[in-house]
C-alpha cells in the first residue's frame, strides 16, 4: 500500500502511526523465475505456517485415534463436526464428496484470519489477490462441477422458472451477471472485513497513544472490545466464505 | 476543484455506503430478536443464519469502504 500518503500522528514517527504499515509486503527471499517475481514474501511465510499449524494440529491431535477423545482430540473433532454438518445442511448427501474442499477451505481461511489477530503479525487474507484468488478458483471449480453433472442442463440454471415469457431475456441477463460476480463479492467480503477491522483497530491504537497515560484509558478500553469484535468477525467471515461456497456447490449440483 | 480535493471528498461519500450497512445489521438483530422472543424454541436454529445475514450486511457496508480506499490510495 501506498505509505506516501500516510498522515502522521502526534509528532511521531510516521510508520508508527501509519494505519496501513501493516499490509505491506516485505520480500524475504528474492526469487526470480522466467521473468515472473516470485518472492519468498511475508505473506507467503504466514500461508506456510497456517498449512503448518492446521495439518501438525489434526496430525498429532488425532494420531491417538482414541474411542473417547481427550482435549486436543475433542477440539479437531469440534472442527470437522462444524464443517460436517455444514455441507450436510446446505448441499445434503451428494456434498460429501465435497467436504475435504470446505474443510481445507474453512481451516485455511480460520487460521490465516486467526494469525493476524495478533499483534505484529500479517494478514494474509487482508490482500485481494489471495481472496480473489481463492475465490476464482472456487467460482471455476464450481462451474466445472455443475457442467460435469448437468452438461449443457447446466444453461437451465440462469433461466429462473414460473416467469413469464417477456420477463425472461431481461432476468436471464441479470442471473448470468448475479452469477459472473459470485468471485467479486466472495473475495471482496473476506478482504474489505479484515483489511477495514485491522485499520481500525490501528487507527484507535493511535489514539491511545495520541491521548496519552491520562486519557488514554478510554480508546483502550474501546480497543479491547473492537478486539473482542474482530475475533469474531474474523471466524464469521471463514464461517461465511465456506457457507457461500458450499451454497454456490449447491445450486450447481441441484440448480435451485 | 483541486483533483486532490474532489478524491477526499469522494472518498467522504463513499463512506456513506456504511449506513445503509447500518440500518442491515440493526434490521437483522431487531428481526431475530423479535422473532426469538415470540417462539424462543426455534431460535437457537435460526442463529447461524443470524450470523450469515450479520456478515452479509456488513460486507456490502464494506463495498463502500473499499470504494474509498481505492480512492484515498489507488486513483
Amino acid at each position: 500500500m501506498a505509505t506516501e500518503h500516510a498522515t502522521a500522528g502526534h509528532g511521531g514517527e510516521a510508520a508508527a502511526f501509519d494505519p496501513m504499515h501493516q499490509f505491506e509486503i516485505k520480500r524475504l527471499i528474492p526469487l526470480e523465475i522466467f521473468g515472473i517475481d516470485a518472492s519468498f514474501t511475508n505473506s507467503s511465510l504466514f500461508m506456510v505456517v497456517a498449512v503448518i499449524l492446521i495439518s501438525g494440529y489434526i496430525i498429532f491431535s488425532m494420531s491417538g485415534r482414541a474411542l473417547v477423545p481427550g482435549r486436543m482430540q475433542s477440539v479437531a473433532e469440534l472442527g470437522y463436526e462444524f464443517v460436517a454438518n455444514m455441507v450436510r445442511m446446505n448441499i445434503g448427501s451428494a456434498g460429501q464428496k465435497f467436504f475435504p474442499l470446505i474443510f481445507s477451505l474453512f481451516m485455511f481461511v480460520l487460521v490465516l484470519n486467526m494469525i493476524g489477530m495478533i499483534p505484529y503479525t500479517f494478514t494474509v487474507t487482508s490482500h485481494i489477490i489471495v481472496t480473489f484468488a481463492l475465490a476464482i478458483v472456487i467460482f471455476l471449480g464450481v462451474t466445472l462441477v455443475g457442467v460435469v453433472i448437468h452438461g449443457f442442463g447446466f444453461l437451465k440454471f440462469f433461466v429462473p422458472s414460473g416467469v413469464p415469457a417477456l420477463l425472461l431475456p431481461l432476468l436471464v441477463v441479470i442471473e448470468v451477471i448475479s452469477y459472473l460476480t459470485r468471485p467479486v463479492s466472495l473475495s471482496v467480503r473476506l478482504f474489505a472485513n479484515m483489511m477495514a477491522g485491522h485499520t481500525m483497530l490501528k487507527v484507535f491504537a493511535s489514539f491511545v497513544v495520541g491521548l496519552g497515560f491520562l486519557g488514554g484509558w478510554a480508546p483502550l478500553a474501546f480497543m479491547v472490545a473492537f478486539t473482542g469484535l474482530e475475533v469474531l468477525v474474523a471466524f464469521l467471515q471463514a464461517y461465511v466464505f465456506a457457507i457461500l461456497t458450499c451454497i454456490y456447490l449447491n445450486d450447481a449440483i441441484h440448480l435451485h | 476543484m483541486e483533483p486532490e480535493a474532489a478524491k477526499l471528498i469522494g472518498a467522504g461519500l463513499a463512506s456513506i455506503a456504511l449506513a445503509g450497512a447500518g440500518v442491515g445489521i440493526g434490521h437483522i438483530f431487531g428481526a431475530y430478536l423479535s422473532g426469538a422472543l415470540r417462539n424462543p424454541s426455534a431460535a437457537a436454529g435460526q442463529f447461524p443464519n443470524l450470523l450469515l445475514g450479520f456478515a452479509l450486511a456488513e460486507a456490502t457496508g464494506l463495498f463502500g469502504l473499499v470504494i474509498a480506499l481505492i480512492l484515498l490510495f489507488v486513483i
